[in-house]
């Protein structure tokens, strides 16, 4: 079961790989896109903006081997906060630029409704979602999670949407194409909640 | 809804957990693993975790030392202490923290900020701020932890820290840390009026109502605490119940 954490040059892998690890997933973290090959399951982490990220991916050649492995291979991903946003045909920040398209939709910055909302969305929030998603086996709908984040996914296509949050009206906190799952939450400091659903992606 | 958060902190100096009062007259409360374990398995919401001497000290946080709380820490943790420059931040993160908190650094180069903010995002930066009362009643921002009278507002300090780009700022009276007499809530107002990023609260609590004051009349979006979580029986659970049945969302 050798889970693969992409190392693309951004921060804190280490408390995916720990949490990955607490789960049983045998967790690598690999700076090195060529041994992606080696991956049964791969997660995309992320903090920072989206720009520089996709930069980042292209210049490391991760960019080309994703799209051979999670779309020729057909090795399930799970996009964690900004590698969810990643997961999108385009995102507007840092200038914008396409991301890696494997879930149709754009990356947009949260509005706030009414001046007392606060940018960024921080904290613990419900994940409404509706028990069709095996990413959500075993995790009741509306337990909270934990969110750090300004941007928000908005997908083009309904299907994909496997969970919304309320904040900014409400937002699409997790995404599902076929082997293709995102969430913008961090499960790996969502506690029991969190591991559970490592769990069912690390088992899948 | 975004649920209310309760949020210990954890203080070091010299290799051991402290708590002072009015950043001064350190006592010991302990070492910071078990700490973090018991606040795993009680679904603490978030935790800080600053090294106070580092700044005056002059050199970075112990990354070795973070490395291994991290790697024991199931929730979200923000590290802070002497942060001077991006690479301070780098390595703090890369040894496992979810957000940086600076403070001292901040002021001497409020550009650290816009830095570290497009290169992480504004999500992980935290500008912890220290605000004492001068003679005169004023408020005034202190750095190197409170020893240091910088002569600027807090509030046209934290209106600058936002607009550089910080996420969330950890807002800090002086006067009242360790003395468990309640939180300025006139400071933490002027504040959450000024800026649109969550405001945390500190420096004051002392019980369960103090944080209730903080949320419903300050409108911080979180509060931190930590004389009460060491000195007294109050704990972030029944903390987190008490706010519910004041109709505060929390995360139970």
């Amino acid at each position: 079961m050798k889970t693969l954490i992409i190392d693309y040059g951004l921060c804190n892998l280490d408390s995916v790989k720990r949490a990955v690890e607490e789960c049983g997933g045998n967790p690598v973290v690999e700076l090195d896109p060529q041994a992606a090959s080696i991956a049964e399951k791969l997660i995309l982490p992320g903090v920072g903006n989206f720009y520089d990220a996709m930069q980042r991916l292209r210049t490391s050649g991760w960019y080309e081997i994703l799209q051979k492995e999670v779309l020729e291979n057909k090795i399930p991903i799970l996009g964690i906060c900004l590698g969810m946003q990643l997961l999108a045909t385009y995102g507007e920040e840092g200038g914008g630029i396409d991301g890696l398209g494997f879930v149709k939709g754009k990356v947009i910055k949260l509005i706030p409704e009414t001046s007392d909302i606060r940018i960024p969305h921080i904290g613990w929030n419900e994940v409404r979602h509706y028990g069709n998603s095996i990413l959500f086996k075993e995790i009741p709908s509306n337990k909270d999670f934990y969110f750090v984040h300004s941007y928000h996914f908005v997908a083009e296509e309904k299907e994909t949407i496997i969970a919304m949050t309320p904040y900014c009206g409400q937002f699409v906190s997790a995404v599902e194409s076929k082997n293709i799952f995102g969430v913008q939450f961090h499960p790996e400091k969502s506690q029991r909640v969190g591991f559970q659903l490592l769990k069912n992606f690390i088992h899948l | 809804m975004l649920k209310t958060r309760i949020i210990p902190t954890l203080l070091f100096k010299n290799y051991g957990l402290v708590k002072g009062v009015g950043f001064n007259s350190w006592r010991r409360v302990g070492s910071a693993l078990p700490s973090i374990k018991v606040y795993n398995t009680r679904q603490v919401d978030e935790l800080i975790l600053v090294d106070i001497a580092a700044t005056q000290e002059e050199r970075t946080i112990d990354y070795e030392e973070i490395d291994t709380l991290a790697d024991e820490c199931f929730m979200p943790m923000t590290v802070g202490g002497g942060i001077k420059d991006i690479d301070d931040v780098r390595n703090i993160l890369r040894a496992g923290a979810d957000k940086v908190s600076i403070n001292s650094g901040a002021i001497q180069n409020p550009n650290l900020i816009s830095t570290v903010a497009s290169f992480f995002g504004s999500q992980c930066v935290v500008v912890s701020i220290d605000v004492k009362k001068n003679g005169n009643g004023g408020y005034e921002v202190y750095s190197c932890s409170g020893s240091k009278s910088e002569g600027i507002h807090p509030v046209y300090w934290a209106k600058e820290v936002e607009k550089k780009g910080a996420g969330e700022i950890l807002l800090t009276s002086i006067d009242r840390d360790g003395t468990m007499t309640g939180y300025d809530i006139e400071l933490i107002s002027s504040i959450t009026d000024a800026v649109s990023i969550p405001v945390i609260a500190s420096g004051g609590a002392g019980n369960y109502e103090h944080m209730v004051e903080a949320i419903l009349i300050g409108k911080a979006s979180a509060v931190a605490a930590a004389s009460i979580f060491h000195f007294t029986q109050q704990t972030p659970l029944e903390a987190k119940q008490y706010l519910a049945s004041k109709g505060i969302r929390t995360r139970l």
